[in-house]
């Protein structure tokens, strides 16, 4: 009886383990290349020298000033067991190249050891960067030059012809470096002063004009607190926040609501930060771009 | 008196409004639009491939009239898959839609297959630009439809997990059926090129 009860036990724990291992493969994705971290070129491979490297770091950092589209390079030894074309919108998909909604991002993934090379393309860079035209850039400087061994020299002039057809394209111009910190801040202080009455005049259907005023500054001295995190202005917030309420018709409200609220909204492109941490903007891909071999 | 139930009524609606959210009514609503906004993309791919046949054909015809069989496959199964509609939460219309555009698949393949016979094919400007807008555009198919698998399980797994379960089944919310991959093996199968005995004519 306690014998099989104990082989039971034992069975159950060598389910778990089981289980467990089997999640623990599956979270590693099933063996998969893990992908490089974030960086405009990534030479995994080392084909090619440092001051190559910081050339073409130096390249794609000036573009994306000037035209605000980021560009990257990835060299790896192979993408196996994957494809690599799966490879690169895996990649792509996680480094979000490009800035959020304009989506103009693009990477050059060259696979040394299965001499094949992909372009992956942004969904907003697709009409200059087609497949077409990433395919005629490759047969013209890519594969010529990586088959005499000049790795360099294809990928730098690739780049200078795809950034070429990229400046042809009107994209929103690159962020300027911002001092928008106080500009930010009113943006917020109106977005949470604007919600404060908004919600207060909807309660006031509920609580009586005084009620609603009431909350309505509770509202805003905290969400202020928490927004700004300063004793002073939430206090005066709150106090506009009652006063608001309290004289505030339906009709002139939803004037102040749509301003304040758009306003405070109002959230920046992404991370195109500057010096060396470089991160992805946010930028969506859907498997455009060309493949090839040489 | 009133007071006391306007208060009532207010505390009633918050409950209301966030019990909705807490039983996960509005991630439901948001999950199902994800399927269909990504069920768009699969549909706008495939459209896409559709577009490019046309003139694949006309190129090859113009190289290889002899291949009319292969030609005419293509074709075919292009008709075939435009005029299916295709309803993504009917199981079988989904299955119909996926073997019609496998059909697609395998008629292109051969098709590319034989043109290999065509040094001159190969060398036109014209259909090596296809070929490589062709590669482009099954490779979105293939992102596009695995985009949309995921967004269906997850859509599956949050209407059939506890308690969401119990929201989606006041609302009738369903399982949809996804893209399945056995039926992808069998249609993936590679084409069976024979050179020696020629189709009969």
């Amino acid at each position: 009886m306690a014998r099989a009860t104990a082989a039971r036990i034992a069975g159950w724990a060598l389910l778990a383990l089981l289980g467990c291992a089997h999640a623990a493969v599956a979270l590693t994705g099933a063996g998969l290349r893990p992908l490089p971290s974030v960086a405009r070129v990534v030479d995994e491979a080392g084909l090619l020298k440092a001051d190559e490297v910081h050339s073409l770091t130096a390249t794609l950092t000036d573009f994306e000033a000037r035209k605000g589209s980021q560009l990257a390079v990835v060299i790896v030894p192979t993408t196996q067991p994957e494809d690599i074309a799966q490879y690169g919108i895996r990649l792509a998909d996680a480094w979000k190249l490009g800035r959020r909604n304009v989506d103009d991002g693009a990477v050059l993934i060259v696979a040394v050891d299965d001499r094949r090379y992909r372009w992956e393309v942004g969904r907003g860079l697709e009409g200059v960067l087609t497949d077409i035209g990433t395919s005629r850039i490759s047969d013209e400087y890519l594969r010529p030059s990586f088959r005499q061994g000049r790795y360099y020299d294809g990928i730098d002039q690739a780049l200078v012809k795809a950034m070429g057809l990229i400046d042809g394209e009107p994209l929103p111009p690159p962020p300027q470096v911002r001092s928008g910190a106080s500009e930010d801040g009113l943006h917020r202080a109106l977005g949470v002063l604007a919600f404060a009455v908004f919600a207060g005049v909807f309660v006031r259907a509920f609580l009586g004009r005084l009620g609603g005023a009431l909350v309505a500054a509770v509202l805003a001295g905290v969400l202020a607190q928490v927004a700004m995190g300063l004793l002073a202005a939430s206090i005066v917030m709150a106090v506009i926040a009652f006063v608001g309420t309290l004289i505030a018709g339906v009709g002139g409200l939803w004037g102040f609501y749509g301003g304040g609220f758009g306003g405070g909204s109002y959230r920046g492109g992404g991370g195109l930060g500057g010096g060396s941490g470089f991160s992805g903007g946010g930028g969506g891909f859907s498997g455009g771009g060309s493949s090839g071999s040489w | 008196m009133r007071s006391v139930a306007r208060v009532f009524a207010f505390a009633t609606l918050l409950v209301l409004s966030a019990s909705l959210t807490g039983c996960g009514y509005n991630q439901i609503q948001s999950l199902d639009e994800q399927t269909k906004a990504n069920w768009s993309e699969v549909l706008n791919q495939y459209q896409r491939r559709a577009d490019l046949i046309p003139n694949l054909v006309n190129t090859v015809k113009g190289y290889a009239q002899q291949e009319q069989t292969v030609l005419i496959g293509v074709t075919e199964a292009r008709a075939k898959a435009t005029s299916i509609n295709v309803k993504p939460d009917d199981e079988a219309s989904l299955r119909r839609f996926q073997q019609a555009q496998g059909e697609v698949s395998s008629a292109l393949s051969r098709l590319l297959v034989v043109s290999e016979n065509y040094p001159q094919l190969k060398s036109d400007q014209n259909f090596r630009d296809l070929q490589v807008q062709l590669e482009g555009t099954e490779n979105r198919i293939t992102v596009a439809r695995n985009r949309y698998i995921q967004s269906v399980q997850e859509y599956n797994t949050t209407i059939r997990q506890f308690p969401v379960n119990l929201t989606a089944a006041l609302f009738h919310a369903a399982t949809k059926p996804n893209f399945t991959v056995e039926n992808e093996a069998a249609i993936a199968k590679p084409p069976v090129v024979d050179f020696n005995s020629q189709p009969a004519k």
